[in-house]
């Protein structure tokens, strides 16, 4: 019986290896906001070529203390390293795909877009010195909303996330104030305000507390429906969170060899000015090449055939000219010899 | 063999905190005993300090203390002495399978269902009437939002509660019978005889099973992340205001912490709620002592 089990099994295990002769096994963890698309590419990808990627969300922070103890093949982060990090740990990175923060309020009446608001009012309600709705700032920048005489419910994320990153990186951009007293991080000591857990958290919050203005990822503001505020960007536009938006402040930024670039504050006329992508982090020098091949092999494959993906679930891939730019970083990736470990193919 | 079993836990208990003061080092070093009173937690500053979750964890566990333990007492007394044969188990079986609820459900629930309640009904209720006391009133002040300290408290006596009842209905089932058909042949009352002969009889298991529901809520994570508002920042006592608690802190901080000081910090953090523990067990620990010294002294 035993015997027989052995047999069917190393048949089994035959027919496996016989079928994908090379089928090779990328891991991958980091960041949760990508999640979602890098699971739908890893399996379409899968379907294309028979190779796997094992992506765990585990978050930004853990993502990258695990690329640098090099027990991953890629970490993801939504927070790009600085160069001298990327130096000190010889790590390279690239951004996949660009996603905005988008301001969401509940105030009865106020319909999705209605709404003009601008950084540095942004930066006032979250430092808590702008307290009504009808404060004049926000009256005098909206001449034809009903604003009501109610206090403004902060709401903002609880747990640390690349979201609130972008977020308070845009507030530390337009507000001088913001920068001194707050600053910018996944995590930052809010001066006031409810703290939602997650996308979702916040969600809860200000749709069910009348009065109340928060931040959430584009795709959750456009899935649940959420009133969202038009934002006054670097231009003087006003403009309105959509994939044009984002996709222009990512064609107007000026993407360095490092690729150290938040996507806040752009300048292009349409830009939506609180967007920002999420990167992969690589070893430079790689311990086993095969492996690096393959998931830069992966993520070619993804720039390539990705896009619609990434759109039907409300991420907007990278401009042509920053894929470009993104396939001769990948250049930099070595064996311990210093050969270039992926040919372009 | 079994005492292997038993030196392996503790050999497990002083690896937890070994290893926990070995990741906390950097900021034990940087801030020294400045982390326990300082309510300043700021990441991009990277200056942090624990007395907002200290605060917050022991607030919410005292107000669930407070709601659990009485309505825990009533339950086991009105199950033990009051309650029909026939209603006992089914009740009784209620009350422990409240006990298998995960926390995450009591945490959506909390915020979905019993926030808006609690904000439109409940808070303005006490505000109008505790609020009004002179200095009991300040717990009970500001806007109902539904969210926050108090909220985080009733939530988690919620949670409690079944873990205090029912092992305060099992020691009052082992009160020998004897004892207490003496009390009622005497003239006893019910409540005469729970709170003279009952209560005295089963007080290390009452103590005991209130120490094991605050053990509960000073560990519980989600529920309170939901509830308690997540502000790491002190603007006054009342319990309406959102606060923070240490293990709430650290589920909602923990897998974005990329400088080490700030990770350092979290586990600190972590290693004062396991001190906060080993003070609640050692003070229950006392205090039984000290009620079995005074056994046969006339009050």
């Amino acid at each position: 019986m035993q015997r027989k089990f052995l047999m069917s099994l190393a048949a089994g295990t035959a027919v496996l290896f016989s079928t994908a002769p090379q089928a090779a096994e990328i891991t991958g963890a980091g960041a949760t906001f990508p999640a979602p698309i890098y699971a739908k590419w890893a399996d379409s990808y899968q379907k294309a070529t028979g190779n796997k990627i094992n992506y765990q969300s585990i978050g930004s922070g853990g993502g990258i203390k695990q690329i640098v103890a090099k027990t991953v093949d890629f970490g993801a982060s939504d927070m790009p390293l600085k160069p001298e990090q990327l130096e000190k740990d010889g790590l390279m990175q690239f951004p996949t795909v660009i996603g905005g923060v988008v301001p969401v309020l509940n105030v009865p009446g106020i319909k999705p877009g209605e709404l003009k608001l601008t950084g540095p009012l942004l930066a006032d309600i979250f430092l808590g010195k702008i307290v009504k709705w009808n404060d004049k700032a926000i009256a005098e920048l909206n001449p034809k909303v009903q604003l009501p005489d109610s206090p403004i419910g902060v709401v903002r994320r609880a747990d640390g996330s690349g979201t609130s990153f972008i977020f308070t990186n845009y507030l530390s951009k337009v507000s001088e104030e913001w920068k001194s007293k707050v600053g910018e991080g996944t995590a930052v000591q809010w001066p006031v305000g409810l703290g939602g857990k997650g996308n979702e958290g916040v969600a809860a919050f200000v749709q069910r507390l009348p009065g109340s203005l928060g931040y959430v990822e584009y795709a959750y503001a456009k899935q649940n429906k959420m009133t969202f505020a038009l934002m006054q960007n670097a231009a003087g536009n006003f403009v309105s969170p959509d994939d044009l938006t984002f996709k222009a402040a990512a064609s107007g930024a000026d993407w360095k060899g490092d690729f150290y670039e938040i996507l806040t504050n752009q300048k292009g006329k349409d830009a939506w000015p609180i967007s920002g992508a999420t990167f992969i982090l690589m070893q430079k020098t790689q311990n086993k090449p095969e492996q690096g091949a393959e998931a830069i092999k992966f993520f070619a494959w993804a720039y390539k055939n990705g896009g619609k993906e990434a759109l039907d679930l409300d991420y907007v891939p990278m401009p042509d000219a920053v894929v470009k730019l993104v396939g001769t970083a990948w250049g930099n990736v070595k064996d311990a010899s210093g050969k270039a470990v992926w040919s372009g193919k | 063999m079994t005492r292997f079993f038993a030196l392996a836990t503790l050999l497990l208990l002083v690896g937890i905190l070994v290893s926990l003061v070995d990741g906390a080092m950097p900021a034990l070093e940087k801030f020294g005993s400045a982390f326990l009173w300082t309510g300043d937690w700021n990441p991009p500053a990277e200056r942090f300090g624990a007395l907002i979750p200290i605060y917050g964890t022991l607030a919410t566990s005292l107000v669930a203390l407070v709601i659990a333990v009485p309505v825990s007492f009533g339950i086991a007394l009105f199950l033990t002495e009051l309650a029909p044969p026939w209603l006992r188990r089914p009740l009784g079986i209620a009350i422990e399978l409240l006990a298998g609820i995960p926390s995450i459900v009591y945490g959506m629930w909390g915020l979905l269902v019993f926030a808006p309640i609690f904000a439109e009904y409940v808070q303005p209720a006490l505000a109008s009437s505790l609020g009004q006391v002179p200095v009991l009133g300040a717990l009970f002040q500001g806007a109902p939002m539904g969210i926050g300290i108090l909220s985080a408290g009733v939530i988690l006596a919620v949670m409690t509660i079944p873990f205090i009842a029912s092992v305060m209905r099992d020691v009052f089932e082992v009160t020998p019978a004897m004892l207490k058909e003496s009390a009622y042949g005497l003239g006893a009352t019910t409540w005469e005889v729970v709170w003279n002969i009952v209560l005295p009889y089963t007080k290390v298991g009452v103590v005991g099973g209130i120490m094991l529901g605050l053990g509960r809520a000073l560990g519980e994570t989600m529920a309170v992340t939901f509830l308690i508002g997540n502000m790491n920042f002190f603007n006054g006592f009342s319990l309406f205001l959102p606060g923070n608690s240490i293990a709430s802190a650290l589920a909602n901080e923990f897998a974005e912490a990329e400088s080490p000081i700030y990770t350092a910090s979290l586990i600190e953090l972590g290693l004062i709620l396991f001190f906060i523990t080993l003070v609640v067990l050692t003070l229950s620990k006392l205090l039984l002592l000290k009620l079995s010294g005074r056994e046969g002294l006339k009050t």
